[in-house]
């Protein structure tokens, strides 16, 4: 469905503004500690043909949930308005805008047609400078996809004011939970990085675990119970069929990971108890041994530029991080702080990696420097784990495990600063997140 | 867990239709001993010794480990002493020994961890003199656990390998 929506998608220069795209003062370093949120106000985008008032409403919201989501934005409520926007060419009444401290001002157009077609235009306006922040945009999809359109849309604002990129228009990958824990129910799902749209991609009947996105965005690697034992599936999301990987006569195969050439995965093989990491070429079929320490090796994780693998292993008696090349050969040691450190995984930036990290009884997620240097914890709680990276790398998703009999997992996110823990809502338990990149 | 009741009740069939031929005349006793002395409930008796359910129930089909430990315990050795036992003496059945984690410990390391302790039982029951075609291992990391209280009363039960007698060898 959504292939079909990303096929009629395109993106055209509307027109050029005057004094060109300016970089005024409307801009936010995310990297900075504290930040107080910019308003903004998004009156609804204009309906510019009859039946498209519903889509101006429901764009305009998500576009503002989409920023507000962030902790960088404050949403100015519609009530304070002095202005109204009922044309998307007419100048724009900036006194009245700063009047009620907008900093920043999205207006927008949509057009419908009787056969679901569905176009999207929208400005960004720096308030206080005067002027608008970039060109307009305009895009055109189904009323089907106008979710993604609306994210696009907020992606374009995002980037602007922050000079980072996106990550709206995304999608999560995950493990959606259902009943007690002696007697939990397993599915992958699929979602909208905000949790809407939940798609289910298996069923109940054999345990999954632990998907993984492919670098485009339309596989999912995972491993499944289906045969009564752990294997390494693959599964394509167009069309939900799947294929089981390694099906050798090793105990089990588990944590398959795509290189960032989608050609070729690497996981985990355990042979008598002993778990080592391979590499799968997917297209002839060779698998290559990569690990050869008796401990365990598990949850790899390719640098961006396929060079290098992060992963975990108790070689040390402890589960700590190690970076090996790509090929296998020589690991160091990255993890040096006190407690274990497990399900590393390296940001889509090249920059951090993050992890699961336990100690004293508390689990943490956190990131460090590739040399295993700046390590920070960005949560505590009873069971934090599994880290997933937005596509821009800023923003990680994770799960966390209530305490106890009536204990339930669900999925939250965090900045890379550790501001702004929120919980991302899904229909029932969730766990094991993996964030797509960008549409 | 439905799918290990489902063995469970499989292999108690096949048992009985594996007594019935070979051990005939003893069959007959039994019966006869049980009419002539009805006041015995025979409900009372339990499990037969050749059954998967006195292996579960009489022998003991489990062995628990110390936290992030795969190494076995006097106290699990001699479990496994009885099991390799019974496995001995009922040499038509198979095993599958599942290792098992308590919650505290990431996803896929405890799912190596589990393999560990099931991998642990396997190679003692094999020191034992149990044929390794006949014991499969299989982790279900901290994915199955039978105790869900938070603690560590719980968590002991839960750091486990359970060795699952299935069907015989010959069905």
């Amino acid at each position: 469905m959504m292939t079909r929506v990303l096929a009629a998608m395109m993106a055209l220069m509307l027109s050029v503004s005057a004094g060109l795209a300016q970089n005024g003062p409307l801009r936010i370093e995310i990297t900075e500690g504290v930040i107080e949120p910019v308003p903004f106000a998004a009156p609804a985008f204009v309906a510019e043909t009859a039946g498209a008032g519903e889509w101006g409403q429901r764009i305009a919201q998500v576009v503002a949930d989409d920023l507000v989501g962030t902790g960088l934005f404050r949403q100015i409520g519609q009530q304070a308005f002095i202005s109204q926007v009922t044309s998307f060419q007419s100048p724009v009444a900036y006194a009245d805008w700063k009047a009620i401290n907008a900093q920043a001002l999205i207006t927008g157009a949509v057009q419908t047609d009787g056969a679901g077609n569905l176009v999207v235009k929208f400005r960004v306006y720096d308030v206080f400078a005067g002027g608008e922040l970039g060109a307009g945009l305009q895009f055109a999809g189904t009323t089907e996809g106008w979710r993604r359109m609306a994210h696009k849309v907020a992606d374009a604002v995002y980037s602007r004011i922050t000079g980072e990129g996106g990550y709206f228009d995304s999608r999560v990958v995950f493990v959606s939970e259902a009943g007690p824990k002696d007697d939990r129910r397993k599915r992958l799902g699929i979602m909208d990085y905000d949790g809407a749209n939940v798609q289910y991609l298996t069923d109940s009947r054999a345990l999954v675990l632990a998907p993984r996105f492919s670098p485009t965005g339309d596989r999912v690697l995972y491993t499944s119970y289906e045969s009564g034992f752990p294997r390494i599936k693959v599964l394509d999301i167009g069309s939900v069929q799947s294929r089981t990987l390694e099906q050798g006569d090793a105990t089990m195969s588990f944590a398959p990971r795509f290189a960032p050439d989608g050609r070729s995965v690497v996981y985990s093989l355990t042979t008598g108890g002993n778990t080592d990491l391979y590499k799968l070429d997917l297209g002839s079929g060779a698998t290559t041994r990569l690990t050869s320490a008796p401990g365990i090796e598990t949850a790899p994780s390719y640098a961006p530029d396929g060079s290098r693998i992060v992963f975990e292993s108790d070689r040390s008696g402890t589960q700590q991080l190690y970076i090996m090349p790509a090929g296998g050969g020589e690991a160091q040691r990255i993890s040096f702080g006190d407690g274990r450190y497990g399900t590393p995984v390296w940001s889509p930036r090249g920059d951090l990696i993050a992890f699961t990290k336990q100690s004293k009884g508390r689990f943490h997620i956190g990131v460090m420097r590739v040399d295993g240097s700046e390590e920070r914890l960005l949560t505590a709680s009873f069971l934090d784990e599994g880290p997933t990276w937005a596509p821009n790398g800023r923003v990680i998703m994770f799960a966390r495990e209530t305490q106890g009999a009536q204990g339930t997992s669900s999925l939250y996110s965090v900045d890379v600063s550790g501001r702004n823990l929120k919980r991302v809502r899904t229909p029932d338990g969730a766990s094991d997140p993996s964030w797509s990149p960008l549409q | 867990m439905t799918p290990i009741k489902a063995l469970i009740l499989g292999a108690a069939t096949l048992s009985i239709a594996a007594c019935t031929n070979p051990n005939r005349f003893d069959n007959e006793v039994d019966l006869s001993a049980t009419r002539a002395a009805p006041a015995v409930d025979p409900a009372s008796l339990g499990p037969a010794p050749n059954t998967p359910e006195y292996f579960q129930q009489t022998v003991g089909d489990r062995v628990l480990f110390e936290v992030d430990q795969s190494t076995l315990t006097a106290q699990g050795r001699a479990i496994l002493d009885a099991q390799a036992a019974w496995l001995t003496t009922n040499s038509d059945y198979v095993a599958i020994i599942e290792g098992h984690a308590d919650e505290q410990g990431t996803r896929e390391y405890n799912l190596a961890l589990g393999a560990r302790r099931s991998n642990a039982v396997k190679e003692y029951l094999v020191s034992k003199g149990i044929s390794d075609s006949r014991l499969r291992v299989v982790s279900y990391g901290k994915e199955r656990p039978i105790e869900i209280c938070s603690e560590e009363a719980c968590y002991a039960k839960n750091r486990r390998a359970v060795t699952i007698i299935s069907g015989g060898l010959t069905s």
